[in-house]
């Protein structure tokens, strides 16, 4: 395999301590090594320009049921965003659902080169996988959807953390899982029947557990697993004014979790649980209240879930969420429910400067993630697609990096949403070394992955380079410059080939899928009794439904030893 | 003026956007015949599909002569100017346009003045389905301008319609006229069929000719003896008013004429 050789570029690697130093970096075989031999090697000249880290993003809907069923109902998104072939990308089309093929191209040309995927009903992880297999340049893994799964809840409700984890363990090998998502516990099987949970005390129907017990419970059932990454919470009463109450009410609740060093939950697009008020009218940003508790504790981890100004398609597990937007909205509305595993939904959304509640949603986003002083806990996201599409990243980042910036977008929102907004109050303009923190360094340490969002010797040779000088671009005055260096990588390298060049895909690499082998101390399988329901509950046979290792394209096994 | 002949029949669709008097203007018959049209998934050049002819009459801008049924897009997104096409002419006719005028002595297929702003589209044969409709999953449909058809239409026209004026004097109509209606005026001088104003939500159908049913999500509110079409016009009754539709808890009104529709002399009990 060819070795490459970057020159003289100013390099940011926040998790070796590496904020703008002018070094050069090697690669063999796909890895970054100490030397290579500088005569024979290409090289490229990257004095003046910016080194990163591959980006990584932690939460991103790129694939699965729910991904494709937002294609089918959107045809005004594709017929805006068509994207012809070349000699080297396939054709594709999509605009907030992306085919995949474009979703992985258009990551790669803002320097991204792994990607999470985080909701998928067990029930379509084969689907899902599928189409991971045909995503591009990047580096993948999804979540399953665990929190309103009917056998957990009756482990938890036994108190049977043990068993509970076996089973997680075995459903992770099943569906080829990353990580432990809950998306609004206890909402989801409430759906079913036509209701939701209001607060983390409801009691869950049918199942003697509310979701304060799924929460804690499951959080420890990752500790027991050792799973790299913490549990993933999509919090209850999401995207209700008011809500905040719920969030910080859970993130108290984990506070019980023993900590060890190691964050117990991570709170996805946060923004979407930070509204203060109690009706739609009243609806005004709760970021002082939040970011005042996690800048005091540092149990958890979050991301951003920032709102863009822009028309998009909203998809979620949290069936209650989308039918109360389908009530705001009126729009279009597909409801979901997978047999005993989950439910969905997907209503189109438009977002406005000129709609108060939008333009305080806008402002919660950057709000939270410049309140919160330390950016290892706060992470880029848009929550792709539900606040916007992830090419508007770049743009995220310039309000992020620029007070200017911001204002500029504020002033044009509407009055009621100005006067409410935090932002003219913030000054915090964060630098090139935070961005890189937010991106990928910070998401990397979250998600436990050791050989990225880094540069050190043996991580995985996945780099961005960016056309910004920093030594002579004052970031802050000239954030047009910078969004469009974001935006168009000048190069991205990924597992040592250069596949981006000048904001231009110019090679291919098909990209690994990440799941978890955990290792328990006795092999974990199901029992004849859980075949049995199989046979009672679900539309397939049991033999049909785990995702055997040859769906999967690229493989790439993590093992994890586990306690139990 | 340009004159545009077709240089032979085409067989794949072409994709001729660039037909429209904006993108005409300023423009000799040389820099015309260079821009770019597609044929199947062939990229061509206008002067490889037509022969371009120009004379110093001011209107209209572009005069087509010959079959295009095949050219879709003539007249996209046009602000002013006035096409005439001479025969049958392709799928979404005027998509889009602001303003002028297209006229067409023959039959319009389908997506015909969809979405369309402002400006005036006159059919003096038949038009196809989704007459004035958005694109398939689009809800924004036409906002402005006024669409008057001589023959027939498709189904599906009128859908999601926001605001302007059709008027269709054929008395063969597809279903669902008016289907998500949200403002503006549909005229159908002759006959209507079924599903009319199905999940509509404002706006006003008019029916002076028989309609085969009124949708069961409709509820009769009153008689009138005449309703005003636009400034200059109103049509005469007595006319049936039904609300609806009741199921998107929708305040359209459909007018259907009193004497052509004795079917619906039950309803008067509810009156």
């Amino acid at each position: 395999m060819a070795e490459l050789l970057i020159k003289n570029g100013f390099v940011f690697d926040p998790l070796n301590g590496i904020n703008g130093e002018k070094m050069d970096i090697a690669i063999r075989n796909g890895k970054i090594v100490k030397k290579v031999h500088e005569h024979r090697v290409k090289t490229i000249d990257a004095s003046g320009l910016t080194i990163m880290p591959g980006g990584i993003d932690i939460h991103t809907h790129i694939a699965g049921g729910e991904v494709n069923t937002g294609r089918i109902v959107r045809p005004e998104d594709h017929v805006k965003d068509a994207v012809s072939k070349t000699a080297i990308t396939r054709s594709g089309t999509g605009y907030s659902v992306p085919s995949t093929f474009i979703t992985g191209y258009r990551y790669s040309k803002m320097g991204y080169t792994t990607v999470m995927n985080p909701s998928m009903a067990p029930l379509e992880a084969k689907h899902t996988h599928e189409e991971l297999n045909d995503i591009p340049l990047l580096d993948k893994a999804t979540y399953p959807l665990i929190g309103d799964w009917w056998f957990v809840l009756e482990y938890l409700q036994k108190g049977d953390l043990e068993g509970c984890a076996r089973h997680v363990a075995w459903m992770l090998d099943t569906t080829k899982g990353y990580a432990i998502k809950i998306v609004n516990p206890g909402g989801l099987e409430s759906w079913g029947f036509g209701h939701n949970v209001h607060s983390i005390d409801d009691q869950v129907p049918n199942f003697c557990i509310t979701p304060r017990e799924i929460i804690c419970g499951l959080a420890k059932v990752n500790k027991m697993l050792n799973l790299p990454h913490s549990i993933h919470l999509h919090t209850n009463n999401l995207g209700l004014p008011g809500n905040y109450v719920t969030t910080l009410e859970t993130m108290k609740a984990l506070e019980s979790v023993p900590y060890e060093g190691r964050p117990v939950c991570h709170i996805t697009h946060l923004q979407f649980s930070s509204f203060g008020g109690d009706s739609w009218g009243n609806m005004r940003s709760a970021a002082e209240e939040i970011s005042k508790y996690i800048n005091n504790h540092s149990h958890m981890t979050f991301d951003m879930g920032q709102v863009i100004f822009t028309d998009t398609t909203t998809m979620t597990a949290d069936g209650p969420f989308e039918y109360t937007l389908y009530q705001l909205s009126g729009h279009k509305w597909v409801n979901g429910d997978v047999e005993t595993e989950t439910s969905g939904g997907i209503i189109p959304f438009h977002y406005k400067r000129s709609n108060a509640v939008n333009a305080t949603q806008w402002s919660i986003g950057l709000e939270l993630a410049l309140l919160i002083d330390d950016p290892w806990k706060m992470f880029l996201t848009t929550d792709h697609p539900n606040g916007g599409p992830f090419i508007a990243y770049p743009r995220i980042l310039a309000w992020l990096m620029s007070k200017n910036a911001r204002m500029a977008t504020l002033k044009r929102c509407h009055k009621k949403a100005q006067k409410k907004s935090l932002l003219p109050s913030i000054n915090r303009e964060l630098s090139l070394y935070e961005l890189a923190i937010m991106t990928r360094a910070g998401q990397a340490k979250a998600l436990g992955l050791k050989n990225k969002g880094h540069l050190g010797v043996g991580a995985d040779a996945d780099i961005a380079i960016y056309n910004i000088n920093p030594e002579t671009t004052d970031i802050a005055r000239k954030y047009k410059t910078v969004r469009r260096a974001f935006k168009h990588a000048a190069y991205t390298i990924k597992d040592g080939k250069i596949v981006v060049k000048d904001g231009e895909v110019v090679g291919h690499v098909d990209g690994r899928t990440m799941w978890l082998d955990v290792q328990t101390a006795e092999p974990c399988t199901i029992d004849e009794d859980m075949k049995s329901k199989f046979k009672q509950y679900w539309t397939v046979e049991y033999d049909n439904y785990p995702v055997y290792d040859h769906y999967v394209k690229v493989k790439d096994p993590i093992t994890v030893k586990a306690n139990v | 003026m340009i004159t545009l002949t077709p240089l032979r029949k085409f067989t794949f669709p072409v994709q001729a956007e660039c037909i429209s008097p904006d993108v005409f203007q300023g423009k000799d018959t040389a820099e015309i015949a260079k821009l770019p049209v597609y044929e199947g998934n062939k990229p061509k050049k206008l002067s490889d599909l037509f022969k371009i002819e120009e004379d110093g009459a001011e209107t209209p801008s572009i005069t087509i002569n010959g079959d295009v049924s095949e050219v879709r897009r003539i007249g996209q997104g046009m602000k002013n100017g006035e096409i005439v096409i001479n025969g049958n002419v392709g799928m979404h006719l005027g998509e889009k346009m602001a303003g002028g005028k297209i006229t067409v002595n023959g039959d319009a297929c389908q997506w015909a003045g969809s979405s369309m702003k402002n400006g005036l589209i006159e059919v003096h044969g038949n038009a196809g389905d989704y007459l004035a409709s958005p694109y398939r999953g689009v809800s924004e449909g036409m906002r402005g301008g006024k669409i008057v058809v001589d023959g027939n239409v498709g189904s599906d026209s009128g859908a999601y319609m926001r605001g302007g004026l059709i008027k269709i004097k054929g008395s063969n109509i597809g279903q669902f006229l008016g289907f998500h209606m949200r403002d503006g005026i549909i005229h159908v001088e002759k006959d209507a069929s079924t599903r009319v104003g199905t999940n509509m939500t404002g706006g006003k159908i008019v029916v002076s000719g028989k309609i085969d049913e009124v949708m069961p999500t409709f509820t009769i509110d009153n008689v009138k003896p005449k309703v005003k079409i636009d400034d200059t016009e109103s049509a005469a009754g007595p006319f049936y008013v039904f609300l609806g539709d009741l199921a998107e808890h929708g305040t359209g009104k459909i007018f259907v004429s009193k004497a052509n529709n004795p079917h619906l002399k039950t309803y008067e009990k509810y009156l």
